[in-house]
């Protein structure tokens, strides 16, 4: 029997060094992620962000799909050099409708946090084709094949619909229009009045029209479009006037 | 601001003290008196079963060393 | 009984499969069904051919074939990682090659994260399974626990490693760095690290030794850590059970929070809590004395796990992290190199009194370096956790430098160690094919990170202040694209760095392949086989 007792203790041994070790581990994740969505000082209230436009939302899963936060960051540091080379630094307002967050870790490229409307649709199409027709020291790999691959917006419904379950504002207005919306921003000749008024001007306060522009300089509407509108939207829908620094944070 | 203060106040105090605590607990628990023997022995432990498990009818395979 | 439920059960996945590839709404997810489609033909077939067979477990016998899997899987995707590395490398120095006419799929943003799930987790998970389940076996002195379990941890991670990596070429991801893997990928991958975690824990539990040795502990730490991490990590619901798609539940500053709090402790336990089990158990076995201070490995223990958790704030410096957290993160970081040189020091000092095997004993050598380099690299990341050097160092190739000095350095060369340990072991061969061979592989890995390392150092503290140059006006000196321009001679000398090592990898296998071909049986020294 004195075994019996024996074993049982030694059993607990490694149950107890399991148990012991989880909470040990726990505790610092506890401590700095929990206190985030509760505090009030985490994301600064500012106006004019809004959801992403479908068409938006589709070319920043093409810019998760090729990999792009590997070389470029999201995220301006208030370092004077930033601030001066890329603009106002970056807001946590700013990526709150942004899931996943794609802030970055590595600059092999620069920041685009901002670079919207900072150069034309067609330098843009230009450098997607070939950077180095552009920028001539540029590294960046070519992404011609966005300019041949059509997309129609056959599932962006559902895309927004899920963006809407983990709390992204996207009214039932909005997730129904999906699809049009999405065939809207590319055609500057068509009624994109609709769009404006769920995510333009009229619909944000202090925000900003939407972009309406055939952005890959094609007729048909390709996964280039879709990339360029989100390249054209980053960091312009903050209105910084609405912004006053927290010194508590 | 409420939360944020509290909270603040309490790392920087409370918590602060019974990590460190904890702390000291951990280095006096690991060179209490008596340790050595049995951390000795653990440390050879590898030494031993090399090639086959134990005996199935042996449980203390370990007291043969000591 | 038992075998007709396991077919029925694969049966219906590998039918469920075929039915999800038709619908898929995209080629990712379409491969991917296929390929689990496959697995669960193929593991059908084997587990019915196997019905007639009369199963015997020995428990006399330790269960090692899993383990010789395991070695080979190790050297398999250590080679193919260490490959697509160089590839990449040259990419960004050479980047013509990245080619148009592979339409995307072999463009350094796709390859990138092919690169660093197969080092991570192919190469480095590998080796944890397997050095795992042979340490546990050896400090337990008991069987593995769980009979096929075993295997099937060791199939299920080979099925989660392919179906991750096709789906990165063809565009399925998460973009979380490290957790690239899309949702249903993560659901495999929690199944395969409970049954990790169940057979582990399992042989524990059976152990004939009445201590738990301390290998196991971090072993242990890094099995439930990580698994808690890959759950909070990866919490997305997915656009459509059709789809490779899906949205990360947490946004912004809060997923940037959790995923900088997975990143780095995917650094913290798998590739150094892990790992520190393995040096804990092959270093003093390697080395024939026990470690130098058992009581300093338990404090090294719990220290390290209590402080590694806090430290990822650290890769949020200066951004829109609220500050509280990112001090946190430092302080923390910076606390953590103590029990960090601690280990260290005690891995190192476990040599003492033998320290004349460093000459004789490549092996040793192999793993004192890894030692050496984890305590650089241990040095390294405090210092770049400060926030005045963070600000420097932060999205340069400093931080490129600084990851691969570990990884290669200590994460790579304690496994070569741990290989060269195992091999003529498992194979029950009469020692290494060739020492001279060994040296080799030392010196041509150490050359190579010490290139590595260096070239990253010159290029990012070169970039951080390039960057941030002002002339007497105020204004910027360098546009971006005149950094980029000056990085090209050290993107060059990384890649040959990189080659540096992927050949030393290349000796190695071949030299593990001739130990286990040509060198001759050890004399068996099987005295006292245990009556049945």
């Amino acid at each position: 029997m004195a075994f019996l007792d024996k074993h049982k203790a030694i059993e607990t041994h490694a149950t107890l060094l399991m148990v012991l070790s989880l909470l040990v581990v726990s505790i610092g994740g506890l401590v700095q992620i929990v206190p985030l969505f509760y505090l009030e000082n985490t994301i600064e209230k500012v106006e004019g962000v809004r959801p992403y436009t479908p068409l938006e939302l589709a070319g920043r899963d093409i810019y998760i799909r090729e990999g792009c936060y590997g070389c470029h960051s999201q995220m301006i540091r208030p370092m004077r050099d930033e601030v001066e080379r890329y603009g106002h630094y970056s807001l946590a307002a700013e990526s709150m409708y942004d899931h996943p967050f794609q802030w970055g870790s590595k600059r092999t490229g620069p920041d685009l946090a901002r670079v919207g409307g900072r150069y034309s649709d067609e330098w843009h199409q230009d450098h997607f084709r070939n950077a180095k027709s552009v920028v001539p020291e540029s590294v960046m790999p070519p992404y011609g094949f966005l300019f041949n691959r059509e997309i129609d917006g056959r599932y962006i419904e559902n895309v927004v619909r899920t963006h809407a379950m983990v709390g992204v504002p996207y009214t039932s207005d909005m997730i129904e229009n999906a699809r049009a919306d999405f065939l809207a921003q590319v055609d500057p000749n068509g009624d994109s009045s609709g769009l404006q008024s769920r995510y333009g001007a009229a619909a944000v306060p202090n925000g900003a029209d939407v972009n309406v522009r055939n952005f890959d300089g094609q007729p048909q509407l390709t996964e280039a479009d879709a990339l360029i509108a989100y390249m054209q939207v980053l960091g312009t829908m903050v209105d910084f006037s609405t912004f006053t620094p927290d010194a508590s944070r | 601001m409420e939360t944020y203060s509290f909270l603040r106040q309490f790392a920087d105090s409370w918590a602060l003290l019974s990590l460190f605590l904890i702390f000291l607990g951990v280095i006096v628990w690991a060179f209490r008196p008596g340790s050595r023997q049995v951390h000795d022995e653990v440390a050879n432990s590898i030494f031993r079963n090399d090639k086959t498990p134990a005996p199935a009818d042996d449980p203390k395979p370990h007291v043969k060393e000591a | 009984m038992w075998d007709y439920l396991k077919l029925v059960v694969l049966g219906l996945i590998a039918l469920g499969a075929a039915i999800a590839s038709n619908y898929a709404w995209d080629l990712a997810y379409q491969v991917n069904a296929i390929i689990v489609m496959l697995a669960a033909g193929i593991t059908f077939l084997v587990v019915l051919r196997g019905m007639d067979e009369v199963k015997t477990v020995n428990t006399n016998e330790y269960m090692d074939g899993v383990v010789r899997a395991g070695v080979i899987a190790t050297s398999f995707w250590g080679i193919v990682g260490f490959l697509v590395g160089v590839v990449i490398a040259s990419q960004l120095a050479w980047p013509w090659l990245n080619f148009e006419a592979l339409n995307g799929i072999g463009n350094f943003g796709r390859l990138r994260p092919l690169h660093t799930s197969a080092v991570i987790f192919a190469f480095g998970g590998n080796a944890l399974i397997m050095s795992s389940f042979y340490i546990v076996q050896r400090t337990c002195a008991v069987r593995l626990w769980g009979g096929n379990l075993g295997w099937f941890v060791f199939w299920g991670w080979q099925l989660v490693i392919v179906l991750a990596a096709t789906g990165y070429i063809l565009g399925g991801t998460q973009s979380k760095e490290y957790a690239e893997p899309v949702w249903y990928v993560d659901i495999l991958i929690t199944v395969v690290w409970v049954a990790f975690l169940v057979v582990f824990a399992g042989t524990l539990m059976k152990r004939k030794e009445p201590h738990i040795y301390v290998a196991n502990w971090f072993l242990l730490a890094m099995i439930i850590t990580i698994a808690m991490l890959h759950l909070v990590n990866n919490m997305a619901i997915p656009v459509s059970i059709f789809s490779s798609q899906s949205v990360q539940v947490t946004a912004g500053v809060q997923d940037a929070m959790i995923q900088w709090w997975y990143g780095h402790n995917a650094v913290g336990f798998f590739l150094t809590a892990g790992f520190l089990g393995m040096m804990y158990y092959f270093v003093p076995k390697q080395a024939e004395r026990p470690v130098y201070s058992y009581k300093l490995s338990i404090i090294h223990f719990w220290a390290l796990i209590f402080l590694y958790i806090w430290a990822g704030p650290h890769h949020l410096h200066y951004t829109a992290l609220p500050d509280w957290a990112s001090t946190l993160g430092m302080v923390f970081s910076i606390i953590l190199w103590m029990p960090s040189w601690g280990g260290m020091i005690n891995g190192l000092m476990t040599l003492s009194g033998a320290w004349d095997k460093l000459r004789t004993d490549p092996v040793i050598r192999m793993m004192v370096v890894s030692i050496g380099f984890y305590g650089m690299s241990t040095f390294e990341g405090p210092m770049m956790s400060i926030k005045a050097v963070n600000s420097l160092s932060h999205y340069t190739d400093w931080t490129i430098g600084h990851v691969h000095s570990g990884a290669l350095g200590w994460n790579g060369m304690i496994t070569f160690g741990a290989l060269y340990f195992l091999t003529p072991r498992l194979w029950n061969r009469d020692g290494l094919y060739s020492l001279k061979l060994v040296s080799w592989h030392f010196w041509l890995a150490t050359i190579g990170i010490v290139l590595y390392a260096s070239a990253m150092w010159v290029s990012g503290i070169m970039e951080g202040l390039m960057w941030r140059e002002v002339d007497a006006n105020g204004y910027l000196v360098n546009a971006f694209a005149d950094t980029v321009a000056a990085k090209y001679p050290m993107y060059v000398v990384r890649m040959l760095g990189g080659l540096l090592f992927l050949g030393g990898a290349v000796i190695m296998c071949y030299n593990l392949w001739m130990t286990v071909r040509a060198q001759p049986s050890r004399v068996t020294s099987h005295a006292a086989v245990p009556a049945e």
